[in-house]
């Protein structure tokens, strides 16, 4: 097979303000290939995909197809180039059919011919061995089925360049098996194609090579063949760097919140927590570590009260009557009524813990607003509160009366976590509390949580960065695709251990559920 | 950049602006009137082949000309106020009510059918009460229906709300067949059984009752715990649902407000004003008190403004048409040029559009 690089990307670099999404990233891929991109979240995997499928304009660095470059500005000049894109999120028209989602956007002068169409589609499907029923209409079909008509789109537009945002992450077993077969047909048919993804045994199964980015930077790309997991793992998360974080040891911890054997599903029925169960102690600090998606974000809501379980039971030990409450089924407020301290800095600040067009005044009253019987709002107490923390967390704000979606990232994240630390927690959780933010305000962020440890906290610490939870955490559980796959002792761990906890796919259980 | 030049595209992009100092904001928007007042004399002198400041003359003649213009404008502003600080607070909230139109039907339904049935038996100051129990029961029903199945089954508030309407329009269709006794379907005006007049002036009254109302209206918004929960429901239902707010419970209480208020518009309208009942006695106003609300920015004492250039324009064009012998559509079309310009500033003080080039050296 002929090996010319159907495309290259050469010195590609991508800001968002100040922020380094990608940084002089190369790579290349061969028709007839198969390249995984593996990398961490955050890592720039989409950043880099939206560059070459025109959503994003490089800063800097060029783009060459089949050996010329290229200028990729808008979606449609990268299907000029025969660029398919097949994004996470299927951009379908439900009430359509299949095949009129096909030709849907292509320029024909006139009417669409569906018939010919469909032949077309049709020849597509026996080519590369799809399932897919050119009439049925888009809301009636099962998520591997809508990305079934996402690839034939692509196909039936001419593509011969395909990327796969994630691809496997919404399919069953069998589906992943099913797509995998797919791919290498095109493959002998001499499309190039790139799979995004962090699952190690699917990037060792399907691709010919592996690049791999962490933190938006280029780390090197290695031949499927010739390589394991654990290296791939120690690509992805890197040598351990040393930050410096001020750890103090536990002063007689003792359990403060149970986990027993939860389980939850999200909208669609699929299952998002698997029998998780742990112990999370006062006077420490838990690190839960994972890739995005499997399942923080439920846990978090699960004890918070915004997340309705199957089953299980969440325990307070609660401190002053030395019994234990069930949060299980509790709405937040409930839980507040039962005197469980529980502060909660969720992932989206804006959406959900704060409100963005208010002032720094207004959003401190989120918490408190409601004491009292008195029918108007008290303002003296919440614009104290928030001066105070304009002072302590040293806010960058003109004053108190700023929206806080005027703020930097760094500076709502203060606004935040100092709201959650004043209500006096005994159990504080914190869901990716330094994303986005300067090594500044990250530190800032660390020595709070780090107080409320040492004043007999139960801190619950979810993080991205496996150096920042090796040396903030006392103990880290790890999750994968919902289940707990491990819990270390920080202070001993490494990150390598942790990576393949993390990647740890359950995939025989998967097969039952579905 | 070599091959730029490959792919045309004109790069613009829009880009949000800084919080601009508040002359800059006051200036563009008065600006703005002004351009639209410029535009609109163009559009005339067109139109009709007249002098624009004879047509200005002749609006300004249209809402201040006489006593009596005076105060059928202040009752008309009075009237659209109530109607848009009810609208207010479920907007605020993000619940899309458009069936104020229908809300304050029944309620001037309700009024009337109290007026025409109890006006001999009971006393004037009992009657006034009951009239203003039925007005405003009768406002929370057609306010709360859509907000009880939105609560319940997540049903499209939008499309219930101006279903509503019809079904006030047509029960006031059957009303009138059924109950007026001559077959004209026009119910004759009851002013014995109206509200009382203020210092014997027709309007007086319901001018007052709107003042309180915007004041309270305010405060409600501004400075009550209910007021700040329905911001928040407004801004985010997941940040609501985050502090332990029951969204169910706010949505419901407020449309309870709004259709509360919608019916005292109802009740304005009958008792202080018409004494009678059709169905066009809203005339629209239940949806021209949307935009009002919208252009204040949901702030009850801009709306006074926002009220005042509505009826204010509404009024002038009308006696512009009289003068010049133009049809009514005039009004409809200089209200449009105006609106038309004062949203599209409120866009330019909130976004600012850049080229390319300069978009990326910013960046």
């Amino acid at each position: 097979m002929d090996k010319t690089a159907a495309i290259e990307l050469k010195n590609i670099t991508k800001t968002f303000g100040s922020v380094v999404a990608n940084k002089q990233v190369s790579l290349s891929v061969n028709r007839g290939e198969i390249l995984s991109i593996l990398g961490e979240n955050g890592s720039g995997k989409t950043t880099l995909m939206n560059m070459i499928s025109g959503i994003y304009f490089p800063d800097e660095g060029e783009i060459f197809i089949n050996g010329e470059e290229a200028v990729i500005a808008s979606p449609k000049d990268a299907f000029q180039y025969k660029i398919g894109m097949i994004h996470q999120h299927f951009k379908l028209v439900d009430v359509f059919s299949a095949t009129e989602n096909i030709v849907l956007g292509l320029e024909e002068k006139g009417r669409y011919n569906l018939k010919e169409a469909e032949q077309k589609v049709h020849a597509i499907c026996e080519q590369y061995g799809f399932e897919l029923d050119p009439h049925k209409k888009i809301y009636t079909m099962s998520v591997s089925e809508k990305q079934t008509v996402e690839i034939v789109k692509v196909l039936y537009r001419g593509a011969d360049i395909l990327i796969l945002d994630e691809p496997t992450a919404v399919l069953t077993p069998i589906e992943i098996r099913k797509l995998f077969s797919v791919l290498r047909k095109m493959r002998e048919d001499g499309k190039a194609i790139i799979i995004i993804t962090h699952k190690l045994n699917e990037v060792m199964e399907i691709s010919d090579r592996v690049s791999v980015l962490r933190k938006g930077e280029y780390i090197g790309t290695v031949n499927t063949a010739e390589t394991d997991e654990a290296e791939l793992t120690e690509m992805m998360v890197g040598k351990k760097i040393s930050l410096n974080i001020h750890r103090s040891e536990p002063k007689n911890p003792t359990p403060r919140l149970e986990v027993h054997h939860i389980n939850c599903s999200n909208r669609e029925g699929v299952k998002m927590l698997d029998d998780v169960s742990f112990t999370a102690q006062a006077g420490e600090i838990l690190g839960i570590a994972g890739i995005a998606g499997s399942g923080q974000r439920e846990l978090l809501e699960a004890i918070a009260g915004l997340q309705k379980l199957d089953s299980g039971a969440v325990l307070y030990n609660n401190p002053q009557t030395g019994k234990m409450d069930n949060l299980c089924s509790k709405t937040p407020l409930q839980i507040r009524e039962l005197g469980v301290r529980l502060s909660f800095v969720p992932e989206d600040r804006l959406g959900m813990g704060l409100v963005g067009n208010m002032d720094i005044v207004d959003n401190m009253m989120l918490r408190s607003y409601s004491k009292g019987k008195s029918m108007f709002l008290e303002r003296k107490a919440p614009r104290d509160l928030a001066e105070h923390i304009i002072d302590e967390l040293e806010v960058v704000t003109p004053n108190a009366n700023t929206p806080v979606r005027r703020l930097s990232g760094g500076n709502v994240q203060k606004v935040l976590v100092g709201r959650e630390i004043a209500a006096a927690p005994t159990v504080l959780m914190a869901a990716y509390p330094v994303r986005g933010l300067d090594i500044n305000s990250s530190y800032t962020i660390y020595n709070l949580l780090n107080e409320q440890k040492e004043n007999g906290v139960a801190v619950i610490f979810v993080g991205e960065d496996l150096d920042v939870l090796l040396e903030l955490c006392d103990r880290i559980l790890v999750i994968g695709s919902g289940h707990v796959t491990g819990v270390v002792d920080a202070r001993t761990a490494t990150k390598e251990e942790i990576g393949l906890l993390m990647t740890k796919t359950t995939v025989a259980e998967k097969g039952e559920r579905s | 950049m070599a091959g730029m030049g490959k792919t045309k595209h004109s790069r613009i992009h829009i880009v949000k602006r800084e919080a601009l100092p508040w002359y800059y904001r006051v200036g563009v928007r008065a600006l703005a009137i002004v351009a639209a007042l410029i535009v609109t004399a163009v559009v005339i002198m067109l139109l009709t082949h007249k002098n624009p400041i004879q047509v200005y003359i002749s609006m300004l003649k249209g809402a201040f000309g006489t006593e009596l213009r005076i105060w059928s404008l202040l009752q008309n502003i009075a009237i659209l106020l109530c109607i848009s600080l009810a609208v207010t607070p479920a907007f605020k909230m993000r619940f899309w009510n458009c069936g104020a139109e229908g809300q304050v039907l029944v309620g001037c339904l309700a009024t009337t059918a109290v007026m025409m049935f109890l006006g001999d038996s009971l006393p004037l100051p009992l009657l006034w009460t009951v009239m203003l129990i039925a007005a405003v029961g009768a406002g929370i029903v057609w306010a709360l229906l859509p907000a009880v199945t939105k609560s319940l089954w997540n049903t499209n508030e939008t499309l219930f709300t101006l279903m509503m309407n019809y079904v006030a329009t047509q029960l006031v269709a059957f009303f009138l067949k059924t109950f007026v006794k001559n077959g004209s379907g026009v119910l004759p005006p009851m002013p014995e059984y109206g509200l009382p007049r203020l210092l014997n002036k027709d309007y007086l009254l319901n001018i007052v009752i709107v003042v309180v109302l915007t004041v309270l209206v305010y405060i409600y918004l501004k400075y009550t715990k209910q007021g700040y929960e329905i911001a928040v429901v407004g801004e985010s239902e997941n940040t609501a649902r985050y502090i332990g707010i029951n969204v169910r419970k706010v949505v419901i209480r407020t449309l309870v407000v709004s259709g509360a208020l919608c019916g005292v518009a109802g009740l304005l309208l009958v008792g202080g004003t018409n004494h009678t009942i059709s169905t066009t006695t809203v005339d629209g106003r239940g949806f021209t008190a949307i935009m009002v609300s919208w252009l204040a920015k949901f702030d009850p004492l801009y709306m006074v403004l926002t009220t005042f250039l509505i009826v204010f324009l509404d009024r002038g064009t009308q006696q512009v048409a009289t003068d010049f012998r133009m049809p009514n559509a005039l009004s409809d079309i200089v209200t449009g040029i105006i609106l038309l310009f004062i949203i599209g500033c409120e866009f330019f003080l909130q976004y600012k559009i850049v080229s390319a080039k300069a978009g990326k050296e910013n960046a």
